[in-house]
């Protein structure tokens, strides 16, 4: 039999593999480089010497601990308070007939293209000192103090977040409910279950995956979340995108804010990883 | 768990009319359905009685699976009145009527094993965890699946799967069993095997009332005591299966159940009492059963395909001469068609010595109890 070989000498440039150049270039430039420079800023100080006691400082630093607390105490409020929502909500759109289901799960997607600080802004209106509630209050109870002060606090914050990302939990737990099988509802109804029992053990288990993922993807954004937080400037919820904005903008600390920053990203990385594998376990 | 206390559990399922050998009736009072105003179902009275094999069959849109609905409770009738053991289940909720239905595909819950899955039925009526896994065993045991119990439903094959469903149903002791085109989904083969299955499953269950939707005639005939053929959303035809099928009352039962020879004659003589009548297709003067006839009055003289032979005998003495149209050679059997005045007549035969050649000439016979007259304005 004779082979093919190719001549001594001579090499072929396989030119389909110059296509993955562009995204590590666009990569490098947008990602790679900017998070070298940040992992630099954090190692180095301001003199440009390496400085690691003051990295570690930051991370032993009241605010830092006080600020990842808040961080994970809120996103995880909030994640567990979208997926209550979610789920209610997809319950009803889904399993519930009304008129305008339809419409209404249109409009609570709106939400998902809305900046993030809008829903503060009506909270404001709605809950703040001078907003709707308040006013209306004071005037029936001729009060001297504005007394619904919640939106000031870590509540506000999480009320604020489980609004404005519960349609992301929504919006995959429908299109997961209409894919569950009508006949399984209608066979385990013949069989003596009952509504609940039947969301229970029926409806939520085929939705799993999809909860999964729209609760991680929640998780994801709201410890990330920075518009709502200094939007409604409440006293002393400091969460770490917060507290690198005051660093470096503030305070002019960049090191600082480069190494919390880095715990951020670690942060935002590690849960990203969770959530792929949360997906790709279940199938999401 | 005590004896005691089993026998408690069992009585409290019992007390639900859920115990095996608590055979139930189901009567449709004229039940009627609609939606948006559209009737799907015209007003619908049948009884089925305990221990019955009824199958609803019919084409596509028929009704036949909206009335297995009413009775399931998935859709409320427009008009008439469900009852279930003589109860009226109108009103009642899907899960406090004690039925079971088995579907198409399957509808096994995905995430649970086969255990739970025949097991949920039980957990739903809260049944007590020892009656649950004497009822799973023995479910499992009936059709076979025994040791497929710790299997998640996508291990398992179609077959299989369409088992682990019937015992989901059987597990719960139903007053009722409501199979909504059951095998539809399996291939020819496995389709063949399940029919024989259920007809063993109701020979050892046999105070288990099955309302069976099939659009499979082979099926209904396999398996029914009485078969109800639907049309348009109403009744067309009811009757016990063998009757049913050799005296069809109209030309739509006697084409939708099985293959059918419809051959237009006229009345030669009053029918008298031996319960046989005289009858003209052109020149083939006919005997076959019937009553009440007039001379003079037209007929289709339906005979079943196989019920033709090709030699007279003391029983096939009725005579019809044709020409071959078709000859079709199927292996097990082969269908001659041959025109007889116009009229295309069927036989299947599983043996032909010499088969015909088309154009040749075909002498055909049936015994006169084999064949019907249909009215010819009874187009069903």
């Amino acid at each position: 039999m004779v082979e093919a070989t190719a001549a001594p000498g001579a090499t072929r440039v396989d030119l389909g593999a110059l296509w993955v150049a562009p995204p590590l270039i666009a990569l490098a430039v947008l990602f790679l480089y900017p998070l070298t420079l940040i992992a630099h800023a954090a190692a180095y100080d301001a003199s440009d010497a390496l400085n690691m006691a003051a990295a570690w400082q930051t991370l032993n630093s009241r605010a830092f601990v006080n600020a990842l607390i808040n961080t994970a105490e809120i996103a995880l409020a909030s994640t567990a308070g979208s997926l209550a929502l979610g789920v209610v909500l997809a319950l009803i759109i889904s399993f519930v007939p009304f008129p305008g289901a339809t419409f209404v799960a249109r409009l609570i997607d709106t939400f998902i293209a809305l900046p993030t600080f809008l829903a503060t802004l009506a909270f404001t209106f709605l809950y703040g000192s001078a907003g709707i509630l308040n006013g209306a209050l004071m005037q029936t109870f001729h009060l001297s103090d504005p007394p619904v002060n919640f939106l000031y606090s870590s509540w506000g914050v999480i009320l604020a977040e489980v609004t404005v990302y519960s349609p992301f939990v929504l919006r995959p737990l429908l299109a997961a409910f209409s894919l569950v099988d009508q006949s399984q509802i209608e066979v385990a109804s013949l069989l003596g279950a009952r509504t609940w029992r039947i969301i229970r053990q029926i409806i939520l288990p085929a939705a799993l995956p999809a909860a999964i993922a729209g609760g991680s993807l929640c998780l994801l954004l709201t410890v990330n979340e920075f518009g709502i937080v200094l939007f409604i400037g409440a006293k002393g919820v400091i969460t770490l995108p917060l507290l690198i904005y005051d660093k470096a903008i503030q305070e002019s600390d960049y090191q600082a804010a480069c190494v919390i920053a880095l715990v951020n990203i670690a942060l935002s990385l590690g849960l990203f990883t969770l959530y792929r594998l949360a997906a790709r376990r279940l199938g999401a | 768990m005590s004896v005691a206390a089993f026998v408690d559990q069992a009585a409290i399922l019992a007390g639900a009319g859920e115990a095996q050998g608590v055979a139930s009736t189901v009567a449709f009072d004229g039940v009627s359905v609609a939606y948006r105003g559209a009737v799907v179902l015209k007003p619908l009275t049948l009884d089925v009685a305990a221990g019955e094999i009824l199958a609803m069959i019919g084409p596509s849109g028929s009704g036949k699976t909206t009335a297995l609905r009413a009775v399931a409770g998935f859709v409320k009738p427009a008009g008439g009145r469900i009852r279930i053991g003589g109860q009226d289940v109108t009103d009642t909720p899907p899960h406090a009527r004690g039925l079971a239905m088995v579907v198409q595909n399957y509808a096994l819950f995905p995430h649970m094993r086969v255990f739970d899955n025949v097991a949920f039925g039980l957990h739903a009526r809260g049944a007590a965890k020892a009656l649950i896994d004497e009822r799973v065993t023995h479910a499992l045991g009936v059709v076979g699946m025994s040791q497929y119990a710790k299997r998640y439903p996508r291990e398992l094959s179609g077959g299989q799967q369409q088992r682990v469903a019937i015992a989901r149903a059987l597990a719960v002791r139903p007053k009722v069993l409501l199979l909504d085109e059951p095998l539809s989904a399996l291939d020819a083969q496995i389709r063949r095997a399940m029919v024989e299955e259920i007809a063993r499953l109701h020979a050892e269950l046999p105070d288990l009332t099955i309302l069976y939707v099939t659009h499979d005639q082979s099926e209904a005939l396999t398996l029914a005591d009485r078969i109800a053929i639907l049309k348009d959303g109403a009744l067309n035809a009811v009757g016990r299966t063998g009757e049913l099928y050799r005296r069809p009352p109209n030309r739509f039962a006697a084409e939708f159940l099985g293959r059918a020879n419809l051959l237009p004659v006229v009345v030669d003589a009053d029918a008298d009492a031996s319960g046989f009548v005289a009858v003209r297709a052109g020149d083939h003067r006919l005997v076959v059963a019937g009553s009440h006839e007039r001379t003079g009055a037209k007929r289709l003289l339906c005979v079943r395909p196989q019920n033709l032979t090709f030699a007279a005998d003391a029983v096939h003495v009725n005579r019809l001469v044709g020409v071959v149209r078709e000859v079709l050679w199927q292996g097990e059997l082969t269908h001659l068609v041959a025109e007889v005045g116009g009229a295309l007549m069927r036989v299947v035969a599983t043996k032909v010595a010499d088969l015909p050649s088309r154009g040749e000439t075909l002498e055909m016979f049936f015994a006169p109890a084999d064949a019907s007259l249909i009215a010819e304005d009874a187009v069903g």
